[in-house]
């Protein structure tokens, strides 16, 4: 855990999706840091978490993600949170502000999706065996991943230079636990959670995304009520990077509106 | 080989020599554009959202598709699988835009006929004079011969991961089952057990018991089988059978004991001999607590931790180890288990851990040992059986990779009894 910025600022909180870790945020943080108070994180068994805290059963779907979140806040004494989670962590973003609406000021939704396989009246742009063909490719690719390597690079806070000059390190999984979050990313349907959002939201989606495409963003703004869309001129599943100033721009502008008049009649 | 062609390129040292160089020069016209299109990999530059502005004839080959068909139309993730879209997506991009070049990652293409190609993708960023990003170039290389070897290897890493679940859940079965899954209730008096076990793959050859004789007698054991795995487990089976047995038949420690090293004997002889140290007890109710005759075979004495905070050891001299000869030599004792006191048996991996964690055989005085045991146990007087033992758990706990083997421990406590009549009276 990273906290960055302006001690005195609004809390901004970073959590990153499936895939890499919070070095997804390295060209979005220190630009929020001038304004806010930044907290970044990993996920237990993403990045240097401590991998020991992991567990296949209690990570098998998002609450468990969404309990962290909401522990962190608890640890921090952080309250008024403007909450910023992309792809996966979108959803954890909203099952922590259902649960526990007061610790949240805002979520900033960076495309999420509710629902990533497609069910009757809804496409969420995947079947169940894109996923299954997903799961293959994490299997074929370890991405310098090796057991020898992974109590050195993991747990290791205290010492980031250790798995720094290795390739592909940010994205260094172990391969068992990719897998499973994996599972728990895209067999997620948290549909019916988004009615249930309270707090306001500002949902950015992409112009062209072949994870979240624009219908996915759009359900997701229909189903919260009060919140907002921005669609970004950008193309991919990561505008953090590629879009950096776009994103930056679009979440500061939204996280220091004052509260009370961010939901707007629709 | 000699040519007039060599000849008339005037080349500085006419002969045989320059007549093979200017062959392979001929030879070696090869433009670099010819190269790019019809190199043994598929090239591909895109643009930075990944739509294709350059492919070779290689990988259109590979593809099926006509140039027209893919620049300025099609983006890089098009071209794959969904699922190595997705991988695409939340990996190789965002490594890509982080690190400017990812390495050696396998993906599947979708050909033109539907076809999947295994492929392996290396993508590096070019930048700009002014760093700036301007384009991906990637390079494939198909891969379909290595992903099936892959596959095969990964298939049987998945296997060999099955078969340890498997023989970890055997192991667990087997040891539990030369256990006693929980002790027997004996009144007036409390037990408690703990077992470490080093390995989760090998049967670990400590074991202990406590069981019925008669209605006022109960007999005990806690030993240790040198060795472990399957050949020690067979050897505790008997072991445990044969004390219960010969303790019914004559409750005298010493009897049981030498029954236990004739059955050894017979049953190992030969060139596959097995041993073991062990220390078997009767306890005999006597009033409020009981009376305890032990005798032991080359194990480590017992701790006796008395009701008044003091606690030794308890010897019982010159026992040899069982199974090695014939007859043997076994030594009793007999003490008072009064109300207030523990008496504490444990296996040799307790006194052998190694208390700097480090499982160095150059250093040889680090070893927990008897002296340091004893000082916990006067430290720990006067407890309980739960106490004792949870009090050693914790300490075997913390000897972390210090402690290799196996160890056992089994504490039997008389609880002291409220008698406030009898206490109030002068």
């Amino acid at each position: 855990m990273v906290v960055s910025g302006r001690p005195d600022g609004p809390t901004v909180m970073l959590a990153h999706g499936f895939g890499c870790d919070q070095n997804m945020w390295r060209l979005v943080a220190p630009k929020l840091a001038r304004d806010f108070r930044v907290v970044c994180f990993d996920h237990v068994g993403a990045g240097r978490s401590d991998l020991a805290a992991y567990s296949p059963d209690r990570y098998a779907d998002l609450q468990a993600y969404a309990d962290d979140v909401l522990e962190i806040c608890r640890e921090l004494d952080l309250s008024q949170v403007v909450f910023v989670g992309h792809s996966v962590a979108a959803m954890m973003g909203v099952l922590a502000a259902v649960q526990e609406p007061e610790r949240f000021a805002k979520l900033v939704l960076l495309v999420p999706s509710p629902c990533y396989i497609d069910d009757e009246g809804y496409r969420g742009g995947f079947s169940r065996a894109d996923i299954e063909e997903l799961l293959e490719s994490l299997d074929s690719n370890y991405l310098g991943w090796s057991a020898a390597m992974a109590p050195v690079i993991m747990g290791n806070a205290d010492r980031p230079e250790l798995g720094e000059e290795l390739t592909n390190s940010f994205c260094r999984t172990d391969p068992l636990i990719a897998r499973s979050f994996a599972r728990a990313t895209f067999l997620s349907d948290h549909r019916a959670e988004l009615a249930k959002v309270g707090v306001p939201t500002l949902v950015l989606d992409c112009a062209q995304d072949v994870i979240a495409p624009p219908e996915v963003g759009a359900f997701v703004h229909a189903q919260i009520a009060g919140s907002r869309l921005i669609t970004l001129a950008a193309t991919g599943h990561c505008p953090q990077l590629s879009a950096p100033e776009a994103t930056v721009r679009a979440i500061a502008a939204f996280a220091a509106e004052p509260g009370d008049h961010s939901a707007e009649p629709r | 080989m000699m040519s007039a062609r060599g000849q008339e390129a005037g080349s500085p040292t006419p002969g045989e020599g320059g007549g093979e160089r200017a062959l392979f020069s001929a030879l070696l016209e090869d433009s670099a554009e010819d190269l790019y299109e019809n190199a043994p990999c598929g090239y591909l530059s895109t643009l930075l959202d990944g739509q294709i502005a350059k492919i070779n004839n290689t990988l259109l080959g590979w593809l099926g598709y006509t140039r027209d068909e893919l620049v300025g139309l099609r983006t890089f993730s098009d071209l794959l699988t969904v699922g190595g879209r997705l991988y695409h997506e939340t990996h190789f991009a965002p490594l890509l835009m982080m690190q400017g070049e990812v390495g050696g990652v396998a993906l599947e293409l979708r050909t033109a006929a539907g076809e999947r190609l295994p492929v392996l993708v290396t993508s590096t960023i070019k930048y700009g004079a002014d760093r700036q990003p301007q384009l991906i170039r990637t390079t494939i290389f198909d891969a379909s011969d290595r992903r099936a070897y892959e596959q095969e290897l990964l298939r049987a890493r998945q296997e060999a991961d099955r078969e340890r679940d498997r023989l970890q859940r055997l192991v667990a079965t087997l040891q539990h089952s030369l256990l006693p899954s929980s002790l027997p209730e004996v009144d007036g008096l409390q037990s408690a057990a703990y077992y470490h076990i080093a390995s989760r793959d090998e049967v670990g050859g400590d074991f202990y018991d406590l069981f019925p004789l008669s209605r006022e007698r109960w007999g005990f054991f806690l030993g240790d089988v040198c060795g472990k795995g399957a050949a020690a487990a067979a050897v505790t089976s008997l072991i445990r059978y044969t004390l219960r047995a010969a303790a019914v038949y004559d409750p005298d420690p010493v009897t049981v004991l030498e029954t236990l090293n004739t059955v050894m004997q017979h049953e190992y002889r030969g060139d596959d001999p097995r041993y073991c140290t062990a220390i078997f007890g009767i306890l005999t109710r006597d009033g409020d607590g009981f009376t305890i005759d032990l005798a032991g075979g080359g194990h480590p004495p017992c701790l006796l931790l008395r009701a008044d905070g003091t606690a030794d050891f308890q010897h019982t001299p010159n026992g040899m180890l069982i199974g090695m000869l014939s007859p043997a030599v076994f030594t009793a004792t007999t003490i008072r288990l009064a109300p207030g006191d523990t008496l504490l048996l444990y296996t040799d991996g307790l006194i052998e851990a190694r208390t700097t964690g480090a499982l160095n055989a150059e250093v040889d005085d680090d070893r927990y040992g008897d002296e340091a045991l004893h000082a916990f146990a006067r430290a720990l007087a006067p407890t309980t059986a739960q106490q004792a033992v949870a009090a050693l758990a914790d300490l075997l706990r913390g000897f972390g990779a210090g402690l290799d083997d196996d160890t056992a421990l089994l504490a039997l406590h008389v609880p002291v009894t409220e008698r406030p009549a009898e206490r109030g009276a002068p």
